[in-house]
């Protein structure tokens, strides 16, 4: 480096004189490291310097607007291609005499839970068609309850006794609680059967949660223990003879939620649902979402290549094309109507 | 060894003098010594002083053993032009004034050794009084950031608070009569900080979390980041090679890197005079004999003017041959550029009036108060003279051929070339008397003797004063020389006018009686007598001619003063000079420039001596003061009543008055509307007190410049000083911010630099927030979703990550690289500067701007984020959208769309400027995997994230375009509109280039 320096420097007595475009070439004969170096100190690196000329603004404004319509048609099709069918149930599956204090209804055990509401299929589902819940105004993504789990202990079992995350949920009779915490604690637990006419549609509920959450998050060697045995029970029990890892419906419901109204899959029926079929469907609604005034949906819904069901990406994209397309117009309208003066 | 007040000291020869001293005595009979004071007023010439004869015995250690003697003087004061006192000695009382006092810090040339005794010590000496404690500078971007930061941390707390009143609201519901709402939470069960019962102190606690999570928009690695810059900035002022001063051996040399964005918003600048617009060294061009101007040589003013009338193309052709032309006109001999060949080489023997000439330069050669120095080697001769004019005189008589070669107490050789043989004589002159000079008589004179027995008069002075005092038979040139004497004035010249006179011998014994008898009178006034006495003699002169000396500029400086002046930079110079050369340099380095209006307020009028003669001290000054407030008030009706550009010249003493309390308001408005102030006759002090004037009353960017241990408090008072390294030690050098090679470099270091430094520290400081408030908002709005519960969307690593990696860098790279326009059209348009003095790049309305288009932004990212994953299945396999998906996603968009912004907001790519923005985004993805693929105890919820659940899925990549189309499209709409319909003026400059052909402006 010093070597470098005092050279460009040596020769600036020459470039000082000189103009400087022979001092750049002197420099040039020196070879490319110190030409580099040179045009890096003398801030004269090789640079392309765009300018927001009238062409260069027009046919960006025009290339982007071409470039999202499309797309953004493309996702629409996607989307509106989807068949989805929503149910709320939460105020229906709850009897009459319950509508005004649902809290009582939801806590008293004696009472029984199920309850059947029928479907109509409007279009066409071909399988797999994905059952989801949906839950509203239910924070999954409370700081208290993100943190509510021991991935350690969901992983390694009981050997891992580090639950101290999981309190209150942590430990009940002295003895540690698998899985720990509120999370796994208020897993949800209505559960759904579906029947076409007489015929019960079998429910897929293998490979509903992420294959890494399976493989690495949950053990395979961990067994549910001492779990909702308290005085206050929250969600589901689990079977205990199952390990973590296959317990999927607890595996997806502990990828919390992003957001306070949220879906999660509930199983796939893997057979095609014609237009006009009525699906019947038989409830355990056994989850309370009353005290905190959430509601609860089934959600039978197809997927496309973009998903479920939602305009909003294809509409935004053809609305920003739109937009774009129209700025364009705007700014060669302006730039004919008023062409800019070069004040020199 | 410690000095005490009363103390002895023997000084030699080059040495410095440690405290303030009078003088007793010298190694000269007569008791006289010469004293360079560059450290204290910045001029190299050689200063003479003059002990009292009744202390002149004593110059041996021995002669003080019975020595007593009292000294009254003055109270330490800053003041280095003025010395009052007196000395008992054996009951005498004599009196002591500045000629007797010798300063610290300047240094004993040309004499032996000297004894004095020590009057001040420490900080009672003049130099110390002179300095000022070094402030500690922050440029105002900076101090603006931190306003910045404040305003920032106010809406951080705003965010907190409210995320945390809603929060507390929430959570106090959670549980309330012992009917648990979110009993997912377990509300009845919980640790302080979620409890119901005690919500209020939950809250409070939540208010502290979100202070830290929202923290993210408080760009605390901005000021580390912009520290790192503005080093790197520095290296690349300090490397540029265009700010070489090759002679020297001096590259700018920045010597802190606080103030580089400063440097492009410079609103005045104040300059020191000698050795930082002039080389301080004087050049003999021309003169005017027996009314025939000789000399050929061009003046810079001259040039200058010429300069000016051509057309700009051939200007361009100029500015190209710029050093050629400047190298081609340095004179062979230092202090001797005069061209003409009817005079040089003997020639002037065959000239019309060549007895005149003959005279003219003798006179040169006789009338001064320099010293030879012979060099024993090769015979030849340099001088020591009191002022570089001297020097060029003499100089300028050497070379025609009159060389002044020994000088004794009482006598002058002279060889000279013998008109009639053609041969070098040496004659011996007799020196009779010298009548030095002094700013009141603005001459001086020598009587002499020569060979043949004639008694003469030689006199050199000003011509206002000279023609006066000519003879009725001596003015046969009068006309002529008139005419030359403007012709040199106006050419920027110095001119001196000559005349002698013979003298009668009973003439000269009574003058001499009365002159010695006035001299040795012990009186206040003696020096008056004295003048009044050398008035009688100096008269009926009879006219030779006049000389013209410029104060050479230094290269480039009326082009650089041009070139500043046209970037709307008002350029005032604080001289210790005199009012006539601090004028004539104006003149030169186009400062002032005709058709200028000039006011000049001057304190040393006749008025201004009858007043002080007539009064006592205070009323005097009272009067004084009155005075100079009528001619600032005079010039302020003549401001308002005309539109003409103005230039202010005042002097010293007038400037004491009118920064006086009550008049340096209106001095100053006075001032501050002139486009050119000139201050005479400054002392150090004052010139720093007005550049804290002036920094204050403007309220704007000062920048002062000199190269002398006198401009030093002026440097530290100044918002950025600029040293010159020039040939006069290092004082100024090491109290400057900046160190510059000559005054013409300051043109790059402002226009170039200073612009570029500010445009991008501004862009850069600006893009900070930008880039934290984005992210930071995004932050606040998924708050809203999480009740306020101080859960995050993102990964912890990726939020710490986010300044680090993948945002800083590039925009480090703005901060050091980007440039607007290339350094040529900054040079070429200095209307640019003006960008910076009105700060319309850091301006509250474009930092809102940045503000509002950063919370746009992130309202894109989140709302597109969240529209557009919401709660269906993100893709065919029917997963749904959980936490961490969410996160990586709107992390994706917060870092592609800051990046892109700074790609919209560059104009400048380099290969390192690409390789930072796509580098950075790229390097988003490649963490995302390698952190993904760590083990989930470490990568939590980014474990496989990306390649498992984001990268296979379409709507994770097509959520990430139209977030970057919608969040940039304000920004982009704005400059596109901008640049067509209302373009800043680098904009213009842009578009003008970009659209004409490339090549030619590369």
């Amino acid at each position: 480096m010093e070597g470098d320096g005092e050279s460009v420097s040596s020769s600036a007595s020459t470039a000082l004189v000189a103009a400087d475009v022979d001092a750049r070439s002197i420099l040039v004969l020196r070879g490319g490291r110190s030409k580099a170096m040179y045009q890096f100190t003398q801030q004269s690196l090789p640079a392309c310097k765009p300018v927001l000329t009238p062409t260069s603004v027009i046919s960006t404004l025009f290339l982007m607007g071409i470039f999202c319509i499309p797309i953004g048609l493309l996702s629409l099709h996607a989307s509106l291609s989807v068949v989805e069918i929503v149910e709320r149930y939460d105020s229906e599956c709850v009897p009459h005499q319950f509508r005004l204090n649902k809290v009582a209804y939801i806590k008293d055990s004696l009472i029984p839970k199920n309850c059947s509401r029928y479907l109509k299929v409007p279009k066409y589902m071909k399988a797999p068609i994905y059952i989801y819940y949906q839950l509203d105004n239910y924070y999954q993504n409370h700081r208290r309850y993100v943190k509510s789990r021991s991935d350690k202990q969901l992983r390694y079992g009981l050997q891992y006794n580090d639950t101290s995350s999981c309190i209150p949920e942590e430990s009940n009779d002295g003895l540690p609680i698998v899985p720990c915490g509120l999370i796994s604690w208020s897993l949800f637990n209505d559960t759904y059967s579906f029947f076409r006419g007489t015929d019960e549609l079998r429910i897929n509920r293998k490979n509903i949660a992420w294959k890494s959450d399976r493989d690495h998050k949950f053990g395979k060697h961990v067994f549910p223990f001492n779990f909702q045995n308290g005085t206050l029970i929250g969600g589901a029990m689990l079977d205990p003879n199952v390990p973590l890892s296959d317990q999927e419906d607890l595996i997806v419901w502990m990828r919390t939620a992003a957001l306070p109204s949220f879906r999660k899959l509930y199983g796939k029926i893997e057979e095609d649902l014609e237009a006009n079929d009525v699906i019947s469907i038989y409830f355990l609604n056994n989850y309370n979402t009353y005290s905190f005034g959430g509601r609860k949906k089934l959600v039978l819904s197809t997927a496309s290549w973009l998903g479920g069901r939602n305009n909003f990406l294809g509409m935004a994209y053809i609305a920003i094309g739109s937009c774009l397309i129209v700025l364009a117009l705007v700014f060669i309208l302006l730039h004919v109507k008023n062409p800019r003066i070069i004040i020199t | 060894m410690d000095l005490r007040v009363g103390d002895v000291v023997k000084v030699e020869k080059d040495e410095f003098f440690p405290a303030d001293l009078v003088l007793l005595s010298s190694s000269y009979e007569d008791p006289i010594c010469y004293v360079e004071t560059t450290n204290l007023d910045g001029e190299t010439n050689l200063k003479l002083k003059q002990a009292l004869q009744a202390t002149s015995y004593l110059n041996e250690d021995s002669a003080f053993k019975d020595f007593r003697g009292i000294i009254r003087c003055e109270d330490p004061n800053a003041n280095l032009y003025s010395f009052v006192g007196n000395l008992d000695v054996a009951g005498q009382r004599y009196p002591l004034t500045l000629n007797q006092l010798l300063l610290r810090d300047s240094k004993l040339k040309n004499t032996d050794y000297i004894y004095g005794v020590v009057i001040f010590t420490g900080h009672d000496t003049k130099v110390v009084q002179n300095s000022v404690t070094p402030p500690s500078k922050r440029s105002k971007i900076e101090k603006q950031t931190d306003k910045l930061v404040y305003l920032l941390f106010a809406v951080l707390v705003l965010m907190s608070f409210t995320g945390s009143v809603v929060f507390g609201i929430a959570t106090r519901e959670d549980l309330q009569h012992g009917r648990m709402k979110r009993w997912y939470l377990r509300p009845d069960e919980t640790t302080i900080y979620y409890n119901p019962k005690r919500a209020p102190i939950a809250a409070t606690l939540q208010f502290f979390t979100a202070l830290l999570l929202y923290s993210y928009l408080i760009p605390i690695s901005l000021y580390v980041s912009v520290e790192i810059v503005k080093v790197l900035q520095s290296c690349l002022i300090n490397k540029d090679l265009h700010m070489y001063y090759e002679e020297g051996d001096k590259p700018a040399h920045a010597r802190t890197s606080n103030l580089n964005e400063e440097l492009g918003q410079v609103d005045t600048i104040l300059s020191d005079k000698t050795g930082t617009l002039t080389c301080n060294s004087m050049d003999f061009v021309k003169c005017s004999i027996a009314g025939t101007s000789y000399g050929y040589g061009v003046t810079e003013v001259e040039r200058a003017l010429a300069r000016k009338k051509t057309s700009s193309l051939a200007q361009e052709k100029s500015d190209e041959d710029f050093h050629e032309f400047y190298t081609e006109t340095n004179p062979l001999v230092k202090g001797f550029n005069f061209k003409d060949e009817r005079i040089t080489n003997g020639r002037w023997v065959n000239e019309p009036y060549s007895d005149v000439i003959l005279k003219f330069f003798r006179l040169l050669a006789i009338c001064h108060t320099a010293i030879p120095d012979v060099n024993e080697e090769n015979g030849t001769v340099t001088y020591e003279a009191e002022s570089p004019d001297e020097a060029a005189f003499v100089v300028a008589a050497r070379e025609v051929g009159f060389e002044f070669c020994e000088r004794s107490q009482a006598s002058i050789s002279i060889n000279e070339l013998d008109p009639i043989t053609g041969k070098k004589v040496k004659r011996i002159f007799e020196l009779l008397k010298v009548i030095e000079f002094s700013s009141s008589r603005k001459r001086m004179s020598v009587i002499i003797r020569d060979e043949e027995g004639n008694l003469l008069l030689l006199c050199k002075g000003a011509d206002s004063i000279m023609f006066q005092r000519l003879a009725s038979n001596g003015r046969e040139f009068e006309e002529h020389t008139r005419l030359h004497i403007n012709e040199y004035a106006n050419a920027g010249l110095r001119t001196m006018v000559l005349a002698y006179r013979q003298l009668e011998e009973g003439e000269y014994q009574r003058f001499n009686e009365e002159f010695t008898e006035a001299k040795n009178m012990i009186i206040a006034d003696q020096e008056k007598l004295a003048e009044a006495v050398a008035e009688t003699i100096e008269k009926d002169l009879i006219l030779l001619g006049a000389t013209a000396v410029e104060d050479k500029l230094q290269i480039g400086v009326p082009e650089c003063i041009d070139k500043l002046a046209r970037a709307g930079i008002k350029i005032w110079v604080l001289t210790g000079d005199k009012m006539e050369t601090a004028i004539n340099i104006g003149f030169a380095c186009s400062l002032l420039r005709q058709g200028m209006k000039h006011i000049i307020i001057n304190s040393e009028t006749a008025e201004f001596d009858a007043l002080e003669k007539s009064l006592n001290e205070s009323e005097a000054s009272e009067a004084l003061k009155a005075n100079i407030l009528h001619q600032i008030e005079k010039a302020n009706d003549l401001l308002a009543s005309s539109n003409e550009s103005l230039s202010l010249i005042i002097d010293g003493k007038a400037l004491t008055y009118a920064l006086d309390i009550d008049v340096k308001d209106f001095f100053l408005e006075l001032a501050i509307s002139c486009s050119t102030v000139i201050c005479c006759r400054s002392t150090p002090k004052q010139k720093a007190l007005v550049t804290r004037l002036v920094k204050l009353k403007t309220r704007k960017t000062t920048l002062a410049i000199g190269d002398g241990a006198n401009d030093v408090g002026m440097l530290q008072e100044a918002d950025i000083g600029v040293g010159i390294s020039g040939f006069e030690g290092m004082q100024a050098v090491m109290s400057s911010d900046i160190a510059i090679g000559q005054f013409r470099y300051l043109e790059r270091l402002l226009l170039v630099h200073g612009h570029w430094c500010y445009r991008r520290i501004s862009l850069m400081i600006c893009y900070f927030f930008y880039k934290n408030i984005a992210f930071g908002f995004t932050l606040f709005f998924y708050q809203a979703y999480a009740s306020f519960s101080g859960q995050t969307v993102y990964n912890e690593w990726c939020l710490s990550l986010y300044n680090v990696l993948f945002t800083s860098l590039p925009a480090i790279a703005l901060g050091v690289f980007d440039q607007d326009i290339p350094a040529r059209l900054c040079l070429k348009f200095p209307v640019l500067y003006q960008q910076g003095v009105q700060n319309v790049l850091f301006s509250w309305f474009r930092i809102i701007g940045w503000a509002s288009n950063a919370i746009f932004s992130s309202i894109c990212i989140f709302l597109i984020c969240i529209l557009g994953l919401e709660d269906q299945a993100f893709r065919r396999s029917g997963e749904v959208v959980g936490l961490e998906i969410l996160g990586a996603t709107m992390y994706t968009c917060v870092v592609w769309v800051v990046n892109c912004q700074m790609a919209l907001s560059i104009n400048y790519f380099t290969y390192i400027q690409h390789l930072f923005i796509w580098g950075g985004i790229a390097l988003w993805y490649i963490f995302l995997l390698a952190f993904g693929a760590m083990d989930p105890s470490i990568s939590t919820t980014a474990f496989m994230v990306f390649i498992e659940a984001c990268a296979p899925s379409p709507s994770f990549w097509l959520v990430l375009p139209l977030v970057l189309f919608v969040a940039l499209l304000p920004y982009f709409t704005y400059t596109a509109i901008q640049m067509h319909f209302f373009p800043m003026s680098h904009q213009m400059i842009q578009l003008m280039y970009a659209q004409s052909d490339d090549t030619e402006f590369v």
